[in-house]
């Protein structure tokens, strides 16, 4: 069930340059909402008509709390930056299918920005399955603390300042890893990278998609994605980003 | 209590307010936040006679005060909207609107005579969409063109047919008169303006078609004069759209001569926002205490 609501700002501080995590406290979307599921945020300046889909990073059911780890990207994003706790935020959510939960031995794979999905699933994942949380960043850290804390973390950094350098698939390759199961989130080559990997191995992958969205329901049809086949709904090779997805099986989808 | 009640080409709508193709799928996923009965109409996203794919992404870009999009018409048919969507339009108590849109005059004919026996209430023509290579627009820049194809949809089509006018023209009203002459019955306005918007970061277009259809309240002054001067240049009523998300910009609508309304991009910044126009123009009339909506209609000159 989606929800509209005025979220209440908990807390919120910049964790690496121009990555904020914000506490959202909110009266039902926090209890409902499962890991690779996203919500809408609504800018409170009126010239600004979409709403930013972001990913939800953790959630505290018992206290009725969310969190969002996102990067500034624009004048939306930054407006949401300087929000105080205490302030409200409009918001619409949760939204999407996240990712299935399954006991399988599993890679949790994040690049960049598609890290925070990965700290919810590790937390849910954990306890009934072994997984291993490989991590992409640029350059800076961020959240490696909160993901060390439910799984063994591998790290691979573009420049080579921690972990592995190069790709989350180059860190795979280099501790020798595997998995039956592998969940991602990250930027489009990332997730090209580890669906060819996933299926040279016959590994079952979960990619988390993303497209520029209006509605974030479903309704618009402009984030849509490649699918493999003639998708039920669009009766042609498109599958909503928004509402299908955001997380879809890795043969559904062309990348 | 106030009347909102107002008539389209003998079909009566329980309040002037109906939401803007492709901006509200064929409701099912609106239906989630309010009962759609709420709504004077449903005005369906365009369908042609069989799927088409769309526009590569991204499909669209935020401007200040609006948006570009340029989808490209994806749809899945005419005959899963009959399968699908119709049956589900009609458990509500609302107008049902199907935007019919086409690659040639044939497409759009055949679509107007597979909705013939359907329960549909009217059919809007989409003779204005400017982000398709064949159709679409084409037939809305030129006069002869669309009072040609106005004419030809007339005789295909069972249910009243409103005629959806682009702004992208020199002028509008030559528009408006050319579909009158072809037997339009009522006619909408406005598309989208076609805009453009770069990337000056990445050196790109925002939008992968270079060119997209412009909507929000940004475009709202320059609907507000279209629906005024074509109000004046031909007798047909008139379906006023572009950048309405309040029950004021509604009204202005009305009162430069639109006998109904539909909300569009407003649907993205709030879901409920078409059934909020329709709770706002019922509070405005009764406020001012306008007895009958139509009594408004026009009647700033």
């Amino acid at each position: 069930m989606k929800h509209i609501e005025y979220a209440v700002v908990a807390e919120q501080r910049e964790i690496a340059s121009g990555i904020y995590s914000l506490w959202l406290e909110t009266e039902r979307i926090a209890k409902e909402a499962n890991p690779g599921q996203f919500l809408s945020l609504y800018s409170g300046d009126g010239s600004r008509m979409l709403p930013r889909p972001i990913s939800v990073c953790e959630t505290d059911r018992e206290r009725g709390r969310l969190r969002l780890v996102y990067r500034v990207a624009g004048k939306g994003t930054e407006e949401f930056s300087r929000l105080q706790k205490g302030e409200k935020l409009e918001i619409l959510g949760p939204l999407g299918n996240g990712f299935p939960l399954k006991k399988k031995k599993a890679f949790l794979i994040g690049g960049g920005i598609g890290i925070p999905p990965m700290v919810q699933l590790a937390k849910e994942l954990k306890t009934q399955a072994e997984i291993q949380i490989i991590a992409g960043y640029r350059d800076e850290l961020f959240l490696t603390k909160e993901l060390k804390a439910e799984g063994p973390l591998y790290i691979a950094t573009e420049d080579g300042s921690a972990g592995t350098k190069g790709t989350v698939l180059d860190v795979i390759r280099e501790q020798g890893l595997c998995a039956d199961l592998i969940y991602a989130c990250g930027p489009k080559p990332m997730l090209r990278a580890v669906k060819a990997y996933a299926e040279e191995r016959g590994v079952e992958c979960y990619l988390s998609m993303e497209e520029r969205m209006a509605c974030g329901i479903g309704a618009c049809l402009a984030c849509v994605c490649q699918s493999t086949e003639v998708d039920r709904h669009s009766q042609v090779k498109n599958k909503r980003v928004c509402k299908d997805g955001p997380v879809f099986l890795s043969t559904e989808v062309e990348l | 209590m106030s009347s909102t009640r107002v008539t389209l080409a003998g079909v009566e709508l329980k309040n002037p307010v109906m939401t803007a193709s492709g901006t509200f799928g064929s409701g099912t996923e609106y239906s989630e936040f309010y009962d759609l009965s709420a709504l004077g109409a449903v005005v369906t996203k365009g369908v042609a006679n069989v799927p088409w794919p769309g526009n590569p992404t991204p499909r669209i870009a935020e401007t200040r005060g609006g948006m570009l999009n340029a989808i490209g018409l994806q749809n899945p048919g005419v005959d899963v909207l009959i399968e699908r969507d119709l049956p589900f339009l009609k458990q509500y108590d609302t107008r049902v609107i199907v935007n019919v849109c086409g690659r040639t005059v044939e497409d759009y004919c055949e679509v107007a005579e597979r909705l013939s026996e359907e329960p549909v209430d009217l059919l809007e023509i989409n003779v204005s969409c400017p982000n398709v290579k064949e159709g679409g627009i084409a037939f809305g820049q030129n006069p002869k063109a669309l009072e040609a194809i106005t004419r030809e949809v007339k005789k295909h089509a069972r249910q009243p047919i409103i005629l959806k006018l682009s702004p992208n023209v020199t002028d509008i009203t030559e528009m408006a008169k050319a579909a009158e002459a072809g037997g339009a019955d009522v006619l909408s306005l406005i598309n989208t303006i076609t805009g453009m918007k770069i990337d000056i970061h990445r050196r790109i277009f925002a939008i992968a078609n270079k060119t997209g259809g412009m909507s929000g309240p940004a475009v709202k002054p320059v609907a507000v004069r279209m629906v005024y001067q074509t109000a004046q240049a031909v007798k047909l009523p008139i379906v006023g759209m572009g950048g309405i998300c309040t029950f004021e910009d509604a009204m202005e609508f009305i009162l430069a001569g639109a006998t109904a309304v539909a909300v569009g991009t407003a649907n993205f910044a709030n879901p409920y926002a078409a059934k909020e126009v329709a709770e706002g123009i019922e509070r405005y009339l009764e406020e001012a205490h306008v007895e009958d909506i139509r009594e408004l209609i026009g009647a700033v000159r």
